[in-house]
């Protein structure tokens, strides 16, 4: 993939910011000093960041947090998001703004018909330390709403699963979905809502059985995400759970932001395909076993991404998840990546799809 | 190809998601079979009611002709399978090349099914014990001047079925006509039972709306568990000890069957050589019932011997070879596994591989193309301390275990069958009232040789229907 002027010139901003001494991070530019080569030089564009090979999520666990603060963010609010962690200690990701933009770049892929500014949402998905729950709310509110949130402790889940505590896990999921329902009976005027899928089909096969629909609940817009969301999945729920309420899927982290989907329905087989949101992150579909080099178009390797924002710098990082690698589109000019599901060397000790 | 669709309710769906079926010797595939998800089952659980109504309008007596009528189509008629059809000849091939058992022994596979068929009547009248089958269609009668109810638990069935062990499937042939629907989650490799007895039923005259197909994953059998109030699973020990004392779920799993010898009886142990080899043998060792330990409390060396130098020649031949007698193992490296994991326990005091000296050079892991297989394998402990003696693996795999009899009950630990070969009153005695014994035998017989009136792990009628109080008065 040759990485565009626009990207190029960006990734050199991106770099100057977190190398330099006056506006970077202590972790970049202690790396920096370490490395014997200076990024802010060398780095002429995108390709230049395969000099620091694979990023290490173990650097992302434990503190101290303030080591990813760029100079540049002294003194304004910080957030902390945090991934993993069911079991020691889970991955973080500062941000200031960064949630805010990448949502309200997402904003504007969404069909104001299906998605009405000014409308309400609900948020099922997980609450906590989470970069998901702030996410959601700050787009309910940049889109002129006000979001609606439940409790939902998905470390808790991922427990109850490895534990085999099947009937605590669906007295939990009822919980959730009770605490869902409850809301959109209570006349708030609901239309947009942010689920995971299995939240999604929970809740719109409880409403079914009220004799209801997800449609006739005041739902217009969906988005969800997550990597049981595959195109029979996408089938199943626009023939039989949606009710004609427009959904669209969604591949994201704490790490990334928002990657979003070319159109997909039946037109296309419902195949999902995602393209990360450009410059701020790029995706790329890599050699299992060299990952510096990227795989043909429709073939199958590792997702890697790179984030590259002002507020965080994450150059090569290799995700849990592989896919196929999707030639750019008219929306998206770039690369993308189809099928996304737990990467094969992680799967078996993979928890996926809990919430 | 062929393709078999996911079938909600009699109805072909095809998924965009599919699994492919592949030849276990030389990888080809042979079908390519949908792949459900689990709100699919969540929501065709609704119409789960249905299922019970069409069989309900049913009369029972008309469904038990149904059924036989099914077991000769299953073994004689050309059936629909997916979006093609099959001869029972082709049937055979496609679930030998899938599952690596001997064609031969998918045939007796075919016959127990056809003969489970065939003697509904007579396998229904005993594990209802003689109840008038009308009780279970009305839920309430009398007999013997008292009022009497049996209440269906669950309008339909769920099955997760294994991939390994096509001689299971007699087991939920009764349910259709119980009047109960089914809801089968098939093995990866064994799609084809499943498919073929649908379609003998739906041709005999059994509604399409009785029988749900969900082919997948795991998370298809957990769907099914999930949204079904009674679900009979098959799977490993950890699958039993999971669902172990829940009331909806009947695991079946290992069996870890044996032979007991008493003591008055031991001193001529040649005489049941031919039903301990029987036991060990049959149906490449591969079901629960096959025998995998044979305890007396001496002549053991002697009998381990005796059973390796029957087993000895026992050698990998092409599925369709009229003397096959050892299946395949089609996942790649469980052979390999099994083969190092027993090589360990060997390594344990006093815990011999007799048929080792019987082999000769022959590994006892040989490999063919993608199958491997595993040589009969007889191993001696002397005490039933060791860790093999209460071992089971899917082949003809057996522990002869030295214990004196008083301690026998005891240490074998749980046990599916049981054949006892003893005159013992005392020894029949305690065998009869041990709760870790399943099915119990008396005398040589076979721990294969099964008596279908009799219940399998647990009675399916006790299972499926629940006996209640129940009274009315005038109004």
């Amino acid at each position: 993939m040759p990485a565009s002027p626009t990207l190029d010139a960006w990734v050199r901003e991106v770099v100057d910011r977190h190398f330099n001494p006056s506006t970077g991070s202590p972790f970049w530019l202690e790396y920096a000093k370490k490395a014997g080569w200076d990024p802010r030089r060398e780095v002429k564009g995108f390709s230049d960041l395969q000099r620091f090979g694979e990023f290490q999520d173990e650097w992302l666990r434990g503190g101290p947090v303030q080591r990813w603060i760029p100079k540049a963010l002294s003194g304004k609010p910080i957030f902390v998001f945090e991934t993993g962690g069911t079991t020691g200690i889970p991955k973080t990701r500062i941000a200031s703004e960064d949630f805010r933009t990448d949502y309200e770049l997402f904003s504007e892929t969404l069909p104001d018909e299906s998605f009405p500014k000014g409308s309400n949402w609900l948020m099922l998905g997980p609450s906590g330390p989470r970069r998901l729950r702030l996410a959601v709310e700050h787009l309910a509110q940049y889109r002129g709403g006000i979001c609606f949130c439940v409790d939902l402790h998905p470390r808790w889940v991922i427990k109850l699963i490895q534990k085999g505590w099947m009937e605590h896990l669906q007295a939990y999921k009822d919980h959730v979905i009770d605490q869902a329902v409850t809301i959109l009976q209570a006349n708030h005027d609901i239309r947009c809502m942010f689920a995971t899928p299995k939240l999604l089909e929970a809740l719109a096969l409880r409403l079914e059985s009220m004799g209801t629909t997800i449609r006739q609940a005041g739902i217009t817009g969906i988005f969800s995400g997550g990597t049981e969301f595959t195109p029979q999945w996408n089938r199943f729920a626009h023939e039989e759970l949606l009710d004609g309420a427009c959904m669209t899927p969604v591949y994201g982290n704490t790490l990334m932001g928002l990657a979003a989907s070319a159109p997909s329905g039946p037109q296309n087989g419902y195949k999902i395909t995602y393209y990360a949101p450009q410059p701020r992150a790029v995706v790329q579909v890599v050699d299992f076993d060299r990952p510096d080099r990227i795989v043909d178009y429709g073939k199958t390797g590792r997702v890697k991404l790179t984030t590259l924002t002002k507020e965080f710098f994450m150059p090569g990082f290799l995700e849990r998840d592989e896919g196929e690698r999707e030639p750019p589109c008219a929306r998206y000019p770039w690369d993308g990546v189809s099928g996304v599901r737990p990467y094969r060397g992680f799967a078996a000790t993979t928890t996926v799809g809990v919430y | 190809m062929l393709h078999l669709p996911v079938l909600r309710w009699g109805a072909p769906y095809e998924s965009l998601e599919v699994d492919e079926v592949v030849h276990f010797s030389t990888g080809e595939p042979i079908a390519t079979v949908s792949r459900a998800n689990g709100g699919l089952i969540q929501r065709d659980a609704r119409n789960a009611p249905r299922a019970r109504d069409v069989l309900r309008a049913i009369p029972i007596e008309d469904l038990i002709a149904r059924a036989g009528h099914a077991g000769q189509l299953y073994m004689t008629a050309t059936l629909p399978m997916g979006n093609g059809t099959q001869t029972p000849d082709e049937f055979v091939r496609a679930q030998s090349a899938s599952t690596g058992l001997p064609e031969r022994m998918c045939r007796a596979n075919m016959q127990k099914s056809a003969f489970v068929l065939a003697e509904m009547r007579a396998i229904l009248e005993s594990l209802t014990r003689g109840l008038s089958l009308d009780v279970l269609s009305n839920g309430y009668g009398e007999e013997r001047g008292v009022p009497i109810s049996y209440q269906a638990q669950s309008p339909v069935v769920g099955l997760v079925l294994p991939s390994n062990s096509p001689g299971v499937h007699a087991l939920w042939l009764p349910i259709i006509p119980l009047q109960i629907g089914l809801v089968l989650k098939p093995g990866p490799q064994e799609p084809w039972t499943p498919y073929r007895m649908t379609e003998a039923f739906y041709a005999a005259g059994v509604p399409r709306e009785a029988i749900a197909i969900y082919p997948g994953g795991a998370d298809v059998g957990a769907a099914v568990l999930d949204s079904v109030a009674r679900t009979i699973i098959f799977g490993g020990q950890a699958t039993v000890d999971r669902y172990r004392g829940n009331p909806g779920v009947q695991p079946h799993g290992p069996g870890f069957s044996k032979i007991l010898i008493g003591d008055d009886q031991v001193d001529r142990w040649e005489q049941f050589l031919d039903v301990m080899v029987d036991s060990v043998f049959l149906n490449s060792g591969r079901g629960c019932i096959n025998c995998s330990g044979i305890w007396a409390s001496r002549h053991t060396r002697a009998i381990a011997d005796a059973i390796a130098q029957r087993l000895a020649a026992v050698a990998p031949l092409p599925p369709d070879h009229p003397d096959a007698s050892l299946a395949a193992f089609t996942v790649p490296g469980v052979a390999e596994a099994i083969s190092r994991s027993i090589d360990a326990d060997l390594q344990a005091p006093g815990v011999t591989d007799v048929t080792a000296r019987h082999r000769g050079d022959r590994p006892r892991l040989v490999k063919a193309g993608r199958a491997d297989y595993l040589l009969p394998t007889v191993v001696h402990c002397d005490s039933p301390g060791a860790a093999i003696a209460n071992k089971e693996y899917m082949f003809p795999f057996v522990t002869v275990v030295e214990c004196p009899e008083s301690k026998m009950i005891e240490a074998i630990g749980p046990t599916l069958v049981c054949s006892a070969i003893t005159c013992n009153p005392a020894f029949r005695r305690t065998l009869t009232d041990a709760v870790h014994i399943d099915r119990l035998n008396i005398g040589p017989v076979p721990t294969t040789q099964l008596n279908w009136r009799q219940p399998h792990e647990g009675n399916l009628i006790d299972f499926l229907f629940r006996a209640r109080a129940f009274q009315t008065a005038g109004l």
